[in-house]
């Protein structure tokens, strides 16, 4: 079994309450951080980790607290990403909703180490029901004196928030969620300049994931040198993999860095391997926006080494043969699965969730959307195929945001591994919807 | 005529702009559309996005620009239970779309559309962060998930007979957001 520390203690019944998760050991790193340590030995802790961001940059924790702009004269900020929306990844809602005590904890430390006295959660909307059990709990910890003034006696004070949005992938931006958070649309800013010297309203601020949050906990109570021998080299440390789509055990799970692929996929630990005796057929690793790769590459790199589930490992081979870890959203698919719709799906995402800030984005998704509909429906040309690679190299790097990159890369990804079935659409619209050929839309059997 | 907060919702908008400071109390924005869509019928009425540019001393269209860009915000009526069936990735691979086509079939209506009755309106919506309970479909504050024909069924009926709402319990120190299913009190 994996060890356990985003998810430790998880199955302890009634471990979202208060009492529960402090007989367990939680808020601990709340005393040792406010009563034995200055907020920079714990952004030291953090750095000396090698955390890395777990919504999907995979950017160094660490590194981005020390860009905070501790010298401006204006409140500091610290921003929890909730606003969990890249399809295949339901990690985070899993966490809060099994352990929300872990992440108020972790905002605490990580506040105090930021030195913000106040800090927000921003919640995607629809979860709702989260949004009142993480003030349930906020609640809680406010009166026990581990938030409000005057945390545990100190003259540290700490007002949390929990903040929802309203619907809108381009709230995972972190420049979009402070638009949003401070009651606008949600379109990303342009940078720099970053958060860090000028976020929510002005002022210096960082925004982490839920995920990296929850890890503060256990750097600041082990020590941040104990976190970094967990994992392989630059990625230490534990990840949750949300996993999703043809396997026997979907789910969250906490696995550490450097687990090969395979064990995760076939393991009865993880996956349980592919469902109804089917075969493997590709895989998402980290979240709809990064490159699909087919089975033979999800196994193995282009040079027949095993690939792990690593930042390094995923994206070895770059984007020709290699992917990425992202978010940890590890969508699978078997031999029923017809990459053509499967890529209009996620066009059609891209199209919808496109904030219309950038001419290339907002117009090239509803192309590529447009194209792959008719490729799918049995209309597509020869052309299209070339059109769409066409179009996704006019969106890639050309926008304020990354969700242009986003759009683009599922897209290219898939003609790149599987451009024989976009072939054989165009070539064979009558055999699309055959119900016993492989290329049959999903959802019919 | 002018939708007026109820007294309780009024002093909970109170405490909410006290989280945001005081010069940015346009922050409140989005928890209070969310309450004003919930006590006002389910939908956000030109009227209902004017009184809350009221209450935040805001300029209506900064309401507007808002409300139209978030798509849990509802411009039109809809029918008292809004079944939004997640579309995306992979509750397409686990049969979405044919939970989709089952719902149409069963509520006799085509997407964005309501049952005569008033109870149902059927949408499709991006992922809901539940890709590993897929097929899924929020109602109010409720998901239900793994769903099949069955499932639908008992949900429809449940919701019918009010044995299942769709909102959860609030807890004692929240004082957020009122949900779909305060509407009908």
């Amino acid at each position: 079994m994996s060890r356990k520390i985003l998810l430790e203690n998880g199955d302890i019944s009634g471990i979202d309450q208060f009492d529960i998760y402090r007989q367990h050991g939680g808020y601990q790193s709340v005393e040792k951080a406010i009563k034995t340590m200055t907020p920079l030995e714990v952004v030291d802790e953090v750095k000396k980790s090698g955390l890395r961001g777990r919504g999907g940059a995979g950017f160094s924790t660490g590194m981005k607290w020390s860009f905070l702009d501790r010298k401006s004269d204006k409140p500091r900020y610290l921003v929890c990403n909730a606003d969990e929306s890249e399809p295949g990844t339901f990690k985070d809602r899993y966490l809060m909703e099994k352990i929300p005590h872990r992440l108020i904890e972790g905002m605490i430390v990580s506040s105090y180490a930021l030195g913000a006295s106040r800090a927000y959660i921003y919640i995607r909307g629809e979860l709702m029901w989260l949004a009142k059990r993480l003030e349930n709990a906020i609640g809680e910890a406010k009166a026990h004196g581990l938030l409000g003034d005057n945390i545990l006696g100190s003259d540290y004070s700490l007002d949390l928030v929990v903040h929802p949005g309203g619907g809108a992938y381009i709230c995972g931006e972190e420049s979009a969620l402070l638009e949003s958070l401070e009651g606008k649309r949600g379109y990303p800013r342009l940078k720099p300049p970053f958060p860090a010297i000028s976020g929510l309203y002005g002022c210096p601020t960082v925004i982490n994931n839920v995920e990296s949050i929850a890890a503060v906990p256990w750097i600041v109570t082990h020590g941040g040198e104990e976190y970094s021998k967990i994992g392989i080299e630059k990625s230490s440390g534990t990840k949750l993999i949300s996993a999703s789509g043809h396997i026997n055990r979907p789910g969250v799970y906490e696995i550490e860095l450097g687990l090969p692929v395979e064990e995760f996929i076939y393991s009865d630990a993880y996956c349980g391997g592919i469902r109804n005796g089917r075969t493997l057929k590709a895989v998402v690793a980290g979240g709809s926006s990064v490159p699909i790769l087919p089975a033979e590459l999800i196994l193995r790199t282009a040079a027949g080494i095993p690939r792990l589930m690593t930042y390094e490992s995923l994206s070895d081979g770059g984007f020709q043969t290699g992917t990425m870890l992202g978010s940890g959203g590890f969508i699978v698919m078997d031999d029923t699965t017809c990459i053509v719709r499967n890529t209009w799906n996620f066009a059609r995402f891209y199209h919808h969730e496109s904030c219309g800030q950038c001419s290339p984005c907002r117009e090239g998704t509803g192309w590529m959307e447009k194209v792959l509909h008719r490729i799918e429906h049995g209309h597509g040309t020869p052309k299209d195929i070339d059109l769409l690679v066409d179009i996704a190299k006019k969106i890639e790097g050309k926008t304020i945001c990354a969700l242009g990159d986003a759009a683009a890369w599922p897209i290219a990804s898939a003609i790149r591994h599987f451009r024989h079935e976009f072939e054989y659409h165009i070539a064979h619209p009558d055999k699309i919807t055959d119900p016993d050929h492989v290329y049959q839309p999903m959802g019919t059997k | 005529m002018t939708p007026q907060f109820s007294s309780q919702t009024l002093s909970n908008i109170e405490i909410l702009k006290t989280r945001y400071p005081v010069e940015q109390s346009k922050s409140a924005l989005l928890p209070i559309l969310h309450m004003a869509q919930a006590e006002f019928g389910g939908y956000l009425s030109r009227e209902s996005m004017d009184y809350v540019a009221s209450l935040l001393n805001l300029q209506p269209i900064e309401v507007y620009e808002v409300a139209t860009f978030y798509t849990m915000f509802h411009l039109k009526p809809t029918g008292k239970y809004v079944l939004e069936v997640c579309r995306t990735g992979p509750c397409a691979l686990s049969g979405a779309e044919h939970i989709v086509d089952y719902l149409k079939q069963k509520l006799g209506v085509d997407l964005n559309q309501t049952t005569p009755d008033g109870l149902f309106t059927i949408k499709e919506v991006e992922c809901l962060a539940s890709c590993g309970s897929g097929p899924v479909l929020q109602v109010g504050e409720c998901y239900v998930e793994n769903l099949t024909d069955q499932r639908v069924d008992s949900m429809l009926a449940a919701l019918k007979s009010g044995e299942l709402s769709d909102n959860e319990p609030t807890p004692a120190h929240s004082i957020l957001f009122r949900t779909c299913g305060d509407k009908q009190s």
